[in-house]
């Protein structure tokens, strides 16, 4: 007993001086929502961030023999507060800061880096985007001190309408979208795109709505089935896209949903058996895609977590190690030194080779179409934050297939 | 015809379920003069109540027990909160109501987590009442109806035929008069709000499973319960129950409808120009902010609404 | 107007501002002293329609918004022809367009007074937030509209506007002359006609006043301050997002303007220092922030209605009737147990709201950093603890607080005592 009580006690002390002072660390500000409606998205990103900085790279070496650390920053959704937590960060000293819920942030955070370095160009700053997908973040917008991780919604539509091109069910397309920039682009780019690859596709009707203010679905689906479509695209995320596939099954209507971001957290539970066989989305990775070792990475962190928080983003683990790796490589982490191995790397990721495109700093990776179908313990092994239903992998996407050319001219320091 | 039935009925019950909502509101209103920025708050409780509940008996005793819950933490509110604030006027009781649905919001945040909890439509209500030309009705629409309705009738019944309803009634306009008569006026109103608030609270338990059940359900509802109160006329009963069911089919409707604004203005002889903004908006773009349109020119043109009888 | 007093205060405040960026050089209080500035001004403005004309509304950020918006996109277009003049006169812009959507506006919402504005100044703002998302072209969509503030090569007496410091100086300048502005408004035949059409409407319009056109100006001037301050955002961040003229941000002020106290001109400016502080830096400190707020704001609203400018107010008739002194041995008193009551309840929600972030939860025996200790939160203990605390708060605030409050009564009778 009292042995087992000093064991403790040595124990704790050696944490503390570990953390302490032992083992400097290299530390990246996580600027997300942490409080406020969107608290569950950015609370489930940060743990990502931790398990993934604490699992796949501390617990192998760190880097450069320092521990990476990620350390929150509510910016409570605001592209304002963004800048506010920015200045925070760097009066801490982080060099490195990552952000992904939402374009507008991603465009403020943007904008302050690029101005922050020009102005101090002896503490540069680095900023990695690991989910805003608004496409002028690599063409008109981009910029050297960014890298983005996560597949734009131009690349997604590509995969997407690929996807299309074969399946000759498809007749008639509904657009429905959330009436803001990101709707806008999913109904611009669907529309570009089947014109181009199916032109014997009827576009049958498109619609926004303003975001997060329809209760009721009801209306849009009658319109839906009205208007005969087979198939309805939609880049909704949140309750407007588990109130819609809702509102599907109540009306019984047997048109499949193409989305975004069926499989974020809390929607798959929203939508439960409702969107059962009906509800497909593109992914870079989802629970039953077979990988090396993040299948066990995702059990371990369910089993800590839900239901509070499901493993989702892969991304978010690769774009720790890609991070951790280009430290390590540049031997520094300087963020220009980073910044430039990051760029042309190539990284052996769990859902297949990844590459970073030098010219726009926008990550190619393979992307994952899938159907939401009850788990059958074989090809559907696990189901989706508990609710027996879970992805089926319809057809994947190499890294190759997914480039779209960019329009950046980059400016480098 | 198909779309114009399925959308009648779509209308209609959405709007019943926002009586169920308004009617709550309006009484409290009409009562204490109050407008309760925390009643969408009530209707968020009541759907929790009724999670928490039907996982541990069951969905139907939650249905009983959920509102008679978020009624009596609404007459606590009222009894240990509103009353105080009272004291100090209107702006204090408003912000008290504003302050509360504030936190309300955090403690579910708190207790129940920030994201959606599974509040399921019971096995025996789910399913396909009817198959109206292709498009089915659910079971849960029709029960929906039924409980409003049945709400409806039993709140008629209730005010018109039972000593404490005429006591409210009369508490309605003549507030001075019956205290003078020795009816105790702020039991009264405290009974009234508990009631308010446990009608709020019965909207959420049939609202919460067949919507979803989330933090911010709350703040999606609330302020479309003011534009049927205000566009009803405050304090008006029935101006709430026209309001409801009017702002549920408008929102139906106009979804159906693929004009544009160009079209619009066209019919009274506006041309827009062609490939602006404004032009290429449609009717169905601007269905959801409709009944907001509609709630600023009824204060513009009839402040005191459809069939409210007084303005403020 | 202006009395010596009132003067050595005003220069003083000013020498303050002033100052300030002098001891705290950290780039992120000095954007935190940026954004005080700026919403200084915004909730003056608010306090304009509350506490001046009894206006309440739910939709002030459109005015603040329009305004940020037109700044720049007037900062856009004069590009590289404007230099750092231009650019410091540009909140002058947003001002024109805050006034100029308070002439269209407030001509439909100042019609009435009472509820009936409170709600038509609600779907109003609920319109404007919705069209803010709808016209990309207008508003840029999701991510806003972004500029340079930084623009010609020249500088204006040294300044660029591009240093955070300068920026600083640019708002408490324009800050200082809004607020002065604002002030001798309050002391203007329109000023004091506002009180009375707050106070005694029927008076009001009996005497001859027209109250719907006191109130219209009210709202246009009210607009005309609110656009300053957007003006001030646009030039301070370097992009306007639709976030700016929604339903929150005009929550946020009516919240500062209310807790700082709206019976006072200086309440606002109090208000808006608090809750940026309390947003800012407590919201950097822990998550349950919003929970904090959410309960001091009902604390304000059912004890001191008056906001933090009435305390102050009563103590200060206390201290010029030499009552003061007599007072502070119970404030004193009284102090402790409630920070012993605070101390318990924070510990509460903190350790809840760990629980609920899922650390702790699972992990078995591994302990969790709770407020800078390490806690087991899966045992009884450290609950128990917290508990025991609040209670012992609870109990010891309410026998204490019992003879605080009767010498405070006491100390009241005496005060009006020596009134009358």
């Amino acid at each position: 007993m009292k042995n087992k009580l000093l064991q403790r006690l040595a124990l704790a002390a050696g944490a503390v001086l570990i953390s302490g002072s032992a083992l400097a660390q290299v530390k990246i500000a996580y600027i997300d929502p942490l409080s406020g409606p969107f608290a569950n998205v950015g609370e489930g990103g940060l743990k990502g961030f931790k398990e993934a900085a604490d699992i796949l790279v501390n617990q192998k070496g760190g880097v450069l023999g320092q521990k990476l650390e990620f350390v929150g920053f509510d910016n409570k959704g605001s592209p304002q507060e963004s800048q506010i937590q920015l200045k925070a960060a760097i009066d801490q000293g982080f060099r490195f800061i990552t952000q992904g819920n939402g374009s507008g942030a991603a465009h403020s955070l943007i904008d302050a880096v690029n101005k922050w370095n020009a102005r101090n160009p002896d503490k540069t700053v680095l900023f990695f985007n690991y989910a805003a997908v608004d496409p002028t973040l690599t063409n008109e917008q981009c910029s050297f001190w960014h890298f983005r991780f996560d597949a734009n919604t131009e690349m997604k539509m590509e995969a997407i309408t690929n996807f299309m091109e074969k399946d000759k069910s498809i007749k008639k397309v509904f657009i429905i979208g959330q009436d803001y920039a990101h709707g806008h682009q999913v109904a611009k780019y669907t529309k570009e795109q089947l014109a181009k690859k199916r032109p014997d596709v009827k576009i049958v009707g498109e619609d926004l709505h303003p975001i997060g203010k329809v209760k009721d679905f009801a209306p849009y689906i009658a319109k839906i089935k009205a208007s005969g479509a087979d198939t309805v695209m939609t880049g909704n995320w949140g309750n407007d896209l588990s109130l819609l596939v809702k509102a599907a099954k109540d009306a019984g209507l047997k048109a499949r949903f193409f989305t975004y971001y069926a499989g974020g957290l809390g929607t798959p539970q929203a939508m439960g058996a409702s969107g059962e066989g009906k509800v497909l989305q593109l992914t870079e990775w989802h629970d039953n895609v077979p990988t090396k070792s993040t299948e066990k990475f995702a059990a371990d962190f369910n089993k800590k977590y839900a239901p509070a928080a499901y493993f989702y983003y892969l991304r978010v683990n690769t774009m720790t190690e890609m991070v951790a790796k280009a430290m390590n490589t540049a031997k520094s982490t300087d963020p220009k030194a980073v910044a430039l191995a990051l760029e042309d790397m190539r990284f052996p990721a769990e859902n297949g080779e990844v590459w970073m495109r030098k010219s726009d700093h926008q990550l190619m990776q393979p992307l994952y179409i899938s159907i939401f179908t009850k788990a059958d313990g074989k090809t559907v092994k696990h189901d989706s934050e508990g609710t027996g239903y879970g992805w089926k992998t319809l057809a994947s996407i190499s890294q190759r297939d997914s480039q779209m050319p960019t329009s950046c001219i980059m400016e480098r320091p | 015809m198909e779309f114009v039935v399925i959308s009648l009925l779509n209308g209609i019950t959405y709007g019943l379920l926002l009586f169920m909502l308004s009617s709550g509101l309006t009484l409290i209103f009409s009562m204490m003069g109050i407008l309760n920025f925390a009643h969408a708050s009530f209707y968020m409780l009541g759907a929790y109540f009724a999670y928490q509940i039907s996982a541990w008996l069951g969905f139907w005793p939650g249905l009983l027990v959920a509102p008679l819950l978020v009624g009596a933490v609404g007459a606590a509110v009222e009894r240990y909160g509103l009353r105080r604030a009272h004291r100090f006027g209107h702006v204090a009781e408003l912000l008290f109501t504003f302050g509360l649905a504030f936190l309300v919001e955090e403690v579910v945040h708190l207790v129940w987590g920030t994201s959606s909890v599974d509040y399921k439509i019971p096995a025996e209500l789910d399913g396909t009442l009817f198959t109206l030309f292709s498009t089915d009705f659910p079971i849960y629409k029709g029960f929906m109806m039924l409980i409003s309705v049945g709400m409806l009738v039993a709140l008629y019944a209730l005010l018109t035929r039972t000593r404490i309803g005429l006591i409210i009634q009369a508490a309605l306009t003549k507030p001075d008069m019956v205290e003078a008569l020795g009816h105790n006026v702020p039991r009264i109103f405290m009974l009234v709000f508990g009631g308010g608030t446990a009608l709020a609270g019965l909207a959420g338990v049939i609202g919460g499973n067949a919507f979803i059940t989330e933090p911010g359900m709350a703040a999606a509802v609330g302020s479309i319960v003011f534009v049927v109160v205000v566009v009803g006329g405050l304090g008006s009963l029935g101006g709430a129950f026209v309001a409801s069911l009017l702002i549920g089919c408008i929102q139906t409707f106009s979804i159906g409808l693929t004009i544009s604004v160009t079209d619009v203005f066209a019919l009274i002889g506006v041309t827009l120009p062609a490939g602006s903004q404004v032009a290429r908006l449609t009717i169905t773009q601007l269905a959801p902010v409709l009944p907001y349109i509609l709630m600023v020119a009824i204060l513009i043109f009839r402040p005191r609404g459809l069939m409210g009888a007084r303005e403020s | 107007m202006f009395r010596r007093g009132r003067l050595l205060l005003w220069g003083a405040c000013l020498a303050l501002a002033v100052a300030l960026p002098l001891v705290f050089k950290s780039g992120f209080m000095l954007s935190l002293l940026c954004q005080i500035g700026i919403m200084v001004v915004f909730a003056l403005s608010y306090n304009m329609l509350l506490g001046q004309t009894g206006l309440l509304s739910f939709g002030h950020a459109v005015y603040f918004g329009i305004g940020a918006f037109i700044s720049m996109h007037t900062l856009n277009m004069i590009g590289k022809d404007g230099g750092p003049l231009v650019v410091a006169l540009l909140p002058l812009v947003g001002g024109l367009a805050g006034l100029l959507a308070g002439v269209v506006l407030g001509w439909v919402t100042t019609k009435k007074a009472g509820t009936t504005f409170a709600m038509i100044s609600l779907g109003i703002g609920e319109l404007v937030a919705a069209c803010a998302l709808m016209f990309p072209g207008l508003f840029g969509g999701e991510g806003g509209i972004s500029g340079n503030r930084v623009v010609g090569t020249g500088s204006l007496l040294g300044f660029t506007w591009g240093p955070q410091v300068e920026m600083y100086g640019l708002i408490v300048a324009w800050a200082f002359v809004a607020t002065v502005a604002m002030f001798a408004l309050t002391q203007t035949p329109l000023g004091r006609m506002a009180n009375a059409v707050r106070d005694n409407p029927e008076r009001a319009e009996f005497v001859g006043y027209d109250t719907q056109r006191v109130r219209y100006l009210m709202l246009i001037l009210s607009g005309l301050f609110a656009g300053v301050a957007g003006g001030l955002t646009a030039l301070n961040y370097e992009i306007v997002t639709a976030e700016t003229l929604n339903a929150h941000t005009s929550g946020v002020v009516l919240l500062m303007t209310f807790v700082g106290g709206i019976g006072f001109f200086y309440g606002p400016i109090i208000g808006a220092i608090l809750v940026t502080v309390m947003q800012i830096v407590i919201g950097g400190m822990t998550q349950a922030w919003l929970l904090y707020f959410g309960l001091f704001f009902l604390f304000m609203v059912l004890m001191a209605p008056g906001g933090i400018a009435s305390v102050i107010a009563m103590q200060r008739n206390l201290w010029q009737a030499g009552l003061f002194r007599r007072m502070v041995p119970h404030y004193l008193a009284v102090a402790l147990p409630i920070l012993v009551l605070l101390a318990g309840l924070v510990g509460l929600i903190e350790m809840t709201y760990a629980l609920l972030a899922g650390e702790g939860v699972g992990a078995g025996d591994t302990a969790t950093k709770v407020m800078g200790m390490q806690l087991q939160l899966a045992s009884m203990e450290p609950w128990a603890i917290a508990l025991a605390i609040t209670v012992a708060g609870v109990a010891l605030t309410r026998w204490i607080g019992g003879r605080t409050r009767a010498a405070w009564n006491e100390t009241l009778a005496t005060l009006h005592g020596d009134r009358t």
